[in-house]
């Protein structure tokens, strides 16, 4: 076969649907990354009107341009908007384009999962700023803290159009860790060892694995504050045993990783582009990833520093100032790794290293004025002023923005194959870097000044009007550099001159296939023996497109790609990815319908479109899986390995192993919520107790241990084990009824109390799982029948005992932690 | 900037100081990349990069030894503006609600948006709020502290000259938040004898 033979093969199995279906049945991961792209540039622009709607407002003392209430819904849509709809899917879009073609694989390992994250992203997003068009957008602060934000003191729906609306769009944001994850772990090139991956992949591979720790602490508190301001449990209520600081720590456990989440994916971009602009490597490439898993770990331990003001004792405060000024060390490692890679090489002034160069200036400055906000006699000073507002916007503008303006420039390229038009980039920058300049750095003097952020006036003797007319200037200077910005990169994409392959002289392998990119990526899978495959080797692109990598002869009509140890990176099974879809867009659908009745207060219809999502997800899963054994496979090395029907440690395995850490996170913040309510919240203990529910721990414990010993002797080994399953569907029922019946006959009314409100909790959290594990078992009940689970493919029935056995343990913690609270009280 | 107590005037030395380090710091960070480029014009150079020195000293020594120091000195001066072991003068409750401030003396008196206190004596503040968070803060004086229902926290202020000084809420708390202010009245000893006597 030749070249063009296997191009016209592979592009026919790779393609998507043609026409209105194939928008919405898109999984390819370079279509949903570009449109994560897209999407999050225009929610930038929004925030950013907002923005400017904001300098408006303070360019002058008593402007009477916006009232209190349209302000307070501007700043709080400018803050949430630019976290949850501009950075967070920025960083996902980005990855979700580069990683497979970084790593060496034909798509993500779960494409359906990427399509799914898309839909849910873009109807939260579009639930959230649609909220604004009408007046009711969240106005409580973008970290909403109650009871401001509670059913008392805002009464209407701009409370719940937060919760749900970033809700929704966590759900796309855990899609995407979790598939990151695996990606990076199984779907690799051969050869690409660990410390081979190239270090963008090392960078998002700590970024994704905080989104999945991160990310589940605000999820809790954003379903809890929901539940409190919809049913009125008090667990924010300090009248009712509740506590707002519980809601500072849950928002900040997330909150602050969040920042790393943010900056490292930017500073994975940039140790990528730098040793090419430098046209040198990268050094200290062992050094950077122990301080990125460092920043990692780190940035966990931190959270208080947001809290500094909250009357934490002064030990405590000591700890985590300590943690706050640490987190500097590892990316001083990073700055002076690209410093020295920068003297080592050659560097050249190119666009991207000019947006560079305006990271480095901005950032540092950032990073400056945070180790100052780490000490904390200083932020109990400068804490919710401009000064902070500047700190923040030199971080995350430096740490991010920047970068990714350089990471646009330096991929478009590969994205639409051509070369910009003029240097219309070059003014952008200086618009947007000097504008950038003049609007926040007055802010820090604003701020040391006294000004206070989100006030919507200050009187005129407090002369401050100069210094915000100055940043209100350059606001607006910013604003023409970004649209000039948005122009040059449409030019481009439609006008430009077709690049040539590889036009900065890069070595990582996304520069090997043609541009832009085929939905196949590759169309024969590189063997790697070093970081820059095609540094190494120049003719790597030619030798790929004639075939002489893996798996290059189109089979079945199959989306097949590599899957590999994860230590070693030798071939381990062949996986065949799904094709196009509707699926996703009907589950996000389902969910949409969910949190969209749940917005207008139509509690009892809500549930219904939750069992929508139930039956799409079980249609899904229907769609895996073989009947007939499929046997070993000839992978083009001469060597023959599984399908992943036949294989272990299947990406399913592994998604489902990294899915439940994110539940098991939630869980655990909602002890330690538990807990800090017990020992920090007034009212306690509760007047009315608890019994200790010792005979339904015992048939819990019981139940829980029946379902998974027997979930394991039904793994199909000689026998089919049905009867066995049954057993484990039976014990997994017991432990759910037991479980159902403890709110019902056992524990005091969510309403009454914090302690209540948060034992309904946990049951529920149990209850939850319990039923997940008895329709999987159900589920596996006919996948048996149907020949989907035999002898040699027990890859589902693995998968299932997963989640019987966390379902199990969680229901004996549960029950185990009302005994102890029972005790207590 | 211009602080009127030894709590502010600490805070306001402390940002001295870690403002020059910080130009000291980010120059050392530009030069060295306009070195870099500059260098970059030059003949081919064959010297290999040295990790020790730019992650070793630069990246890892150079971090460790300045942010230790900063810490020591943080920690000691954030101990020395604590409410410490030693008495107050005066103890005033301090009460924030949507909005307003009402400041509740030993005696039992309350005042409303304005706190007296005599100058030059320690003060111990003991805030809470009845509704949603509010924050105390006197820039002049000291750092803020929040006011959080249903919790109590404690902040010693205090003004070495009489004289008015303004306070803002600094925590944002509905529409009503930018008027959110009050006033710090540090009375002479006599005018302080005067408001002691004039029961209200």
């Amino acid at each position: 076969m030749n070249a063009i033979g296997r191009h016209r093969g592979l592009a026919r199995i790779w393609a998507g649907e043609p026409g209105l279906r194939g928008v919405f049945s898109a999984v390819s991961h370079t279509d949903i990354g570009k449109r994560f792209i897209i999407a999050s540039a225009i929610f930038f622009a929004i925030a950013g009107v907002l923005a400017m709607l904001i300098r408006a407002q303070l360019a002058t003392s008593h402007s009477a341009f916006v009232g209190p209430e349209a302000y307070a819904q501007i700043f709080t849509m400018h803050g949430s908007i630019m976290m949850f709809l501009f950075a967070i899917p920025m960083l996902e879009g980005v990855a979700i384009y580069l990683l497979p073609k970084l790593l060496g694989s034909r798509d993500l390992a779960f494409p359906r999962l990427t399509a799914l994250g898309w839909w849910c992203y873009l109807f939260g997003g579009s639930i959230m700023v649609g909220s604004l068009l009408v007046g009711l957008a969240p106005n409580a602060g973008w970290f909403l803290y109650p009871p401001l934000s509670g059913p008392e003191y805002t009464p209407g729906v701009n409370s719940d159009v937060w919760l749900l609306g970033v809700t929704f769009v966590e759900i796309s944001a855990m899609c995407a860790a979790i598939e990151i994850v695996v990606t990076i772990l199984k779907f690799r090139a051969k050869g690409m060892r660990l410390d081979r991956m190239p270090i963008y992949a090392w960078y998002i591979l700590a970024t994704a694995g905080m989104m999945i720790f991160g990310f589940p602490p605000l999820i809790l508190g954003s379903i809890l504050l929901e539940i409190e301001r919809a049913f009125g449990w008090p667990f924010f209520d300090p009248e009712l045993g509740g506590s707002p600081l519980l809601w500072q720590h849950l928002f900040w456990l997330f909150g602050h990783p969040e920042v790393y989440i943010i900056f490292l994916p930017a500073a994975g971009a940039i140790s990528t582009i730098i040793p090419v602009m430098a046209r040198t490597k990268l050094i200290g490439y062992g050094a950077i990833v122990a301080s990125v898993m460092a920043l990692a770990f780190l940035s966990f331990g931190l959270w208080v520093h947001h809290m500094f003001t909250t009357g934490i004792p002064h030990m405590a405060l000591g700890f985590f100032s300590a943690a706050s000024v640490l987190v500097a060390i590892p990316t001083s490692i990073q700055i002076f790794a690209w410093l020295g890679t920068l003297w080592a090489g050659r560097p050249k002034l190119e666009l991207p290293m000019l947006y560079l160069l305006g990271f480095f200036f901005v950032f540092i400055l950032g990073g400056l004025t945070g180790v100052m906000l780490a000490i904390v006699p200083f932020n109990q000073q400068a804490h919710d002023t401009a000064f902070v507002t500047a700190h923040l916007h030199y971080v995350l503008a430096g740490g991010f923005v920047f970068p990714m303006l350089a990471a646009a420039y330096y991929w478009m390229p590969h994205v639409t194959g051509r070369l910009r038009v003029m240097r219309i980039g070059e003014a952008a920058f200086w618009l947007i870097f000097i504008g950038f300049n003049i609007t926040f750095f007055g802010m820090h003097l604003t701020g040391l000044l006294g000004m206070p952020r989100r006030v919507y006036t200050y009187p005129a003797e407090a002369g401050w009007d100069w210094l915000n007319l100055v940043s209100s200037i350059g606001g607006f200077l910013q604003a023409f550099g970004f649209a000039l910005f948005a122009l040059d990169i449409a030019l481009q994409a439609w006008l430009g001159r077709p690049a040539r392959r590889n036009p900065w002289g890069a070595g990582t392998l996304e520069w090997t296939m043609m541009t832009p990119p085929p939905a196949y990526n590759f169309a024969s899978l590189p063997e790697v023996e070093c970081r820059e495959p095609l540094g190494a080797r120049g003719t790597l692109a030619a030798d790929l497109a004639r075939g002489e990598g893996l798996l290059a002869a189109p089979r079945n009509g199959w989306r097949e790609t590599l899957a590999v140890d994860i230590a070693s990176g030798k071939p381990d099974h062949v996986a065949i990815l799904p094709g196009p879809s509707l699926l996703p867009v009907a589950a996000a659908a389902s969910f949409g319908g969910f949190f969209a009745m749940m917005l207008l207060s139509l509690y009892w219809i809500a549930p219904l479109f939750l069992v929508a999502v139930t039956v799409v997800i079980w249609l899904w899963a229907s769609t895996n899986g073989s009947r007939e054994p499929v046997g070993p496979l000839e992978i083009g090395d001469g060597t023959t390995v599984p399908s992943h029907y036949e294989a272990q440690g299947t990406v399913g395995y592994w998604g489902s192993v990294f899915a439940l850490c994110a539940s098991g996170t939630l869980f655990g913040s909602l002890i330690f919520g538990f807990a800090y309510l017990w020992t920090v919240a007034p009212h306690w203990p509760p007047q009315t107790g608890l019994d200790a529910p010792l005979f339904e721990t015992g048939l819990i414990v019981a139940g829980a241990l029946a379902a998974a010993i027997f979930v394991r002797l039904a793994l199909p080994r000689t026998g089919n084990g049905e009867g066995r399953l049954y057993l484990a569907i039976a014990g997994m029922g017991l432990t759910l009824l037991v479980l159902a019946s403890l709110p019902v006959l056992r524990l005091p009314a969510p309403t009454d109390h914090a302690f209540g409100a948060v034992s309904t909790t946990l049951v529920a959290y149990g209850l939850f799982h319990a039923m997940v594990a008895t329709l999987i078992l159900a589920f596996m009940m006919v996948r048996k029948r149907q020949g989907f689970v035999a002898h040699g493919r027990p890859q589902e029935m693995r998968v299932a005992t997963l989640w019987v056995d966390y379902a199990a343990g969680t229901a004996i913690v549960v029950a185990l932690v009302l005994v102890l609270a029972a005790w207590g009280v | 900037m211009d602080p009127a107590g030894p709590s502010a005037a600490a805070i306001a030395d402390l940002w001295w100081w870690m403002l020059a380090g910080s130009v000291l710091l980010s120059g050392l960070v530009f030069v060295i990349l306009f070195l870099a480029f500059r260098r970059a014009g030059r003949a081919e150079r064959s010297d290999a990069p040295s990790e020790k020195l730019w992650l070793g000293w630069l990246g890892l020594a150079m971090p460790v030894v300045v942010l230790l120091a900063l810490l020591t000195y943080a920690l000691h001066l954030g101990g020395r503006i604590l409410p410490g072991p030693d008495a107050p003068d005066l103890t005033v409750e301090v009460t924030a609600y949507n909005w307003g401030w009402s400041f509740r003396y030993p005696d039992g008196r309350v005042s409303e948006r304005v706190l007296h206190i005599p100058a030059d004596a320690k003060i111990d503040l003991v805030i809470s709020a009845t509704d949603v968070i509010h924050s105390f803060w006197v820039p002049r004086l000291a750092g803020k502290m929040d006011a959080i229902p249903g919790h109590v926290n404690e902040l010693r202020i205090e003004a070495d000259r009489p004289g008015t000084f303004a306070g803002v809420c600094a925590e944002y708390c509905g529409i009503g938040h930018v008027d959110h202010d009050f006033q710090v009245i540090a009375h002479d000893g006599e005018s302080w004898q005067d408001f002691l006597e004039n029961r209200e």
